[in-house]
């Protein structure tokens, strides 16, 4: 038996709108149920009181507390979860909303929610009602005459009814929807404020994993492929250094082996120190920018003026700036010489690089310089560039430090 | 005395030890070994890693730093991945006598590195070009504008600790060039004339701010 599309989605829907509205009775039920403890206590104590009902008391009193708290991120799980509806997470302070909707308003929709349910089940049994008329001894049914009749209207009135229920049921979680919005979402302004809360968190948290990331690279080469290299290295000098009878073919694969070696550790050193070298974390941007200059196939002449330690993400980020644009100027400036200025003025680290190369770089064009914008943005700094056709080029990098 | 925590290096590094005629006394993995070895052993030289466990940051330098004020006598050579100008200082900051840092390739080239290692067991110094090239891209506008390219390239090998008849051998020129040119460098520079190799070498690191 195939049921038709529309029936189907009718039924789909129904049963999704079902499962919330069978979620929430228990959710708005809750406070209810715990204000009635609470009242016979009070009741108990107003009569015939025992220190036993004021300590009585504390507990529904306690739980009515932790509830009207902790339902409401049982409801953000409801919505979003059987409704698809994000509710965003309310902060403690929110207090006032969070008790109107569990404890006012929530007992109100439980109570239609309990309605609707119950029109349901009543509704399946009115329909199904030949059955249970069938299902009954003979001698009890010759009791009533004229059961079937009845059993025949009230089998109509049962389906006409549920006919009727997935539009109840559609409108009771509309109501919800609507409600719930109202009261347990916050204005524009204030989402804004948290998204931004949370978006400057996570990309904190972002910059962070990619910083770690670097350094856990940068151990596991140092510890492994480029000791090897070394070590292969050493071997080939070894035995360019004590064969000394060999063949002359001989010899000079073991030299041109050896150079490639020494080459191989070259290159793999040049890219490694690029990614995060030990010696930022250990003294600091000052220190390891040394290395990265002498590095560099120019001439670079390097000023630092660096009272202080800057955050690790922020002197990470001075690194590679450095790094990537001493590559920049390698590779496409054809300078002569090259400058490198870093100062710390109060909270804003100034990195300088300057070349007095043929200019004509172009930030939007060139994907070295997108993605070293892109890094100065992750810390919110700021990147001008200025390189006229001719040169020379000079590019300004200014990062934010708290201290 | 070797300290380095690749057992593959460890075992180059003693092969090429050997070959130079230096009897290995013990080998250690770690700070720790290392410093017990040293004190046990009382070698000439000890050849150390900087990054060694259990941080892997610069234990070898610290531990460098306590042979050279508890054993004087013990010349220490650091290796390194990478040099960095600054623990270059922290080592030479008592005493340039009997230190050696390097990279670790510079193993490779054998008999270079046996060099170094000479002279640094006769208690001279041997840094890394890689050192001297960090020190001189700090420098702003100042006295080695003057110098002419080949007294930069002097000066550079002067501070790598190399003698006249190193500086000779690298540069290809005779002794007598050489004695002329640290000649010109020490007047233009205004250092004191100094007649033992260190005490020059002291000089010159002094100047580059070492």
């Amino acid at each position: 038996m195939t049921i038709p599309p529309r029936l189907r989605r009718v039924l789909v829907r129904l049963r999704r709108d079902l499962l919330f509205i069978g979620a929430g009775v228990p959710l708005h039920g809750i406070p209810p149920l715990l204000c009635i403890w609470a009242c016979l206590h009070i009741a108990d104590i107003l009569g015939p009181g025992t220190t036993w009902g004021t300590l009585g008391l504390l507990i529904p009193v306690t739980l009515l507390v932790i509830s009207a708290y902790g339902l409401t991120e049982a409801q953000r799980w409801r919505f979003r979860t059987l409704c698809g509806v994000d509710l965003p997470r309310l902060r403690l302070r929110e207090g006032k909303r969070q008790w109107g909707y569990n404890c006012l308003i929530g007992p109100l929709l439980g109570f239609l929610e309990l309605a609707v349910l119950a029109v349901l089940v009543t509704a399946l049994t009115a329909a199904t009602s030949l059955l249970w008329v069938g299902a009954l001894a003979w001698d009890l049914r010759a009791e009533h005459i004229g059961y079937w009749t009845w059993a025949g209207y009230a089998t109509v009135a049962g389906l006409l009814v549920l006919a009727a229920v997935p539009a109840l049921a559609g409108a009771l979680v509309r109501l919800e929807n609507v409600v719930g919005r109202a009261v347990l979402y916050v204005s524009r302004s204030e989402e804004l404020e948290r998204r931004v809360e949370d978006l400057t968190e996570s990309r904190a948290g972002a910059v962070d994993a990619a910083d770690a990331e670097r350094r856990r690279i940068e151990r596991d080469l140092h510890d492994g492929a480029q000791q090897r290299l070394v070590a292969l290295a050493l071997n080939l000098g070894l035995a360019k250094a004590t064969l000394k009878d060999l063949p002359p073919e001989a010899r000079q694969v073991i030299e041109e082996a050896h150079r490639d070696a020494k080459e191989a550790i070259e290159e793999l050193n040049s890219l490694v120190r690029g990614l995060h070298p030990a010696v930022l974390d250990e003294l600091g941007l000052d220190a390891a920018l040394s290395g990265l200059a002498a590095r560099a196939p120019l001439p670079v002449r390097l000023w630092t003026d660096l009272p202080g330690r800057a955050a690790p993400a922020v002197e990470a980020v001075a690194y590679f700036v450095v790094s990537e644009a001493l590559n920049n100027v390698a590779k496409h400036a054809e300078a002569t010489r090259a400058e490198v200025d870093v100062t710390r003025l109060g909270e804003i680290l100034r990195v300088v690089v300057a070349d007095d190369g043929v200019g004509g770089a172009d930030p939007a064009r060139g994907s070295g310089l997108k993605g070293l914008a892109q890094r100065v943005r992750s810390v919110d700094g700021a990147f001008r560039m200025s390189s006229p056709v001719g040169g020379p080029t000079t590019m300004t990098v200014e990062l934010p430090c708290m201290t | 005395m070797i300290a380095e925590d690749s057992v593959l290096l460890r075992v180059g590094l003693v092969k090429v030890l050997e070959t130079a005629g230096f009897e290995v006394a013990a080998e250690a993995g770690d700070a720790q070994a290392l410093l017990a070895a040293v004190e046990g052993h009382r070698p000439d030289l000890a050849v150390v890693d900087v990054r060694m466990p259990p941080g892997f940051t610069d234990e070898g330098v610290r531990a460098a730093l306590e042979i050279r004020e508890r054993w004087p006598d013990t010349a220490v050579l650091m290796l390194s991945q990478y040099v960095e100008e600054r623990y270059a200082a922290h080592l030479l900051a008592s005493n340039t006598s009997g230190i050696g840092y390097l990279l670790k390739q510079r193993v490779a080239d054998v008999e270079e590195f046996i060099e170094a290692l000479r002279r640094v067991a006769d208690g001279g110094t041997a840094l890394d070009p890689q050192v001297v090239a960090q020190l001189l891209v700090r420098r702003r506008s100042d006295p080695l504008e003057r110098l002419t390219e080949r007294e930069r390239e002097v000066l550079a090998l002067m501070a790598e600790g190399r003698s006249n008849a190193g500086i000779a051998g690298a540069l290809v020129v005779s002794e007598s060039a050489v004695a002329k040119h640290i000649n010109n460098i020490l007047a233009k520079l205004d250092l004191p004339r100094a007649d033992a190799d260190h005490r020059r070498v002291l000089a010159v690191l002094r100047f580059l701010g070492v």
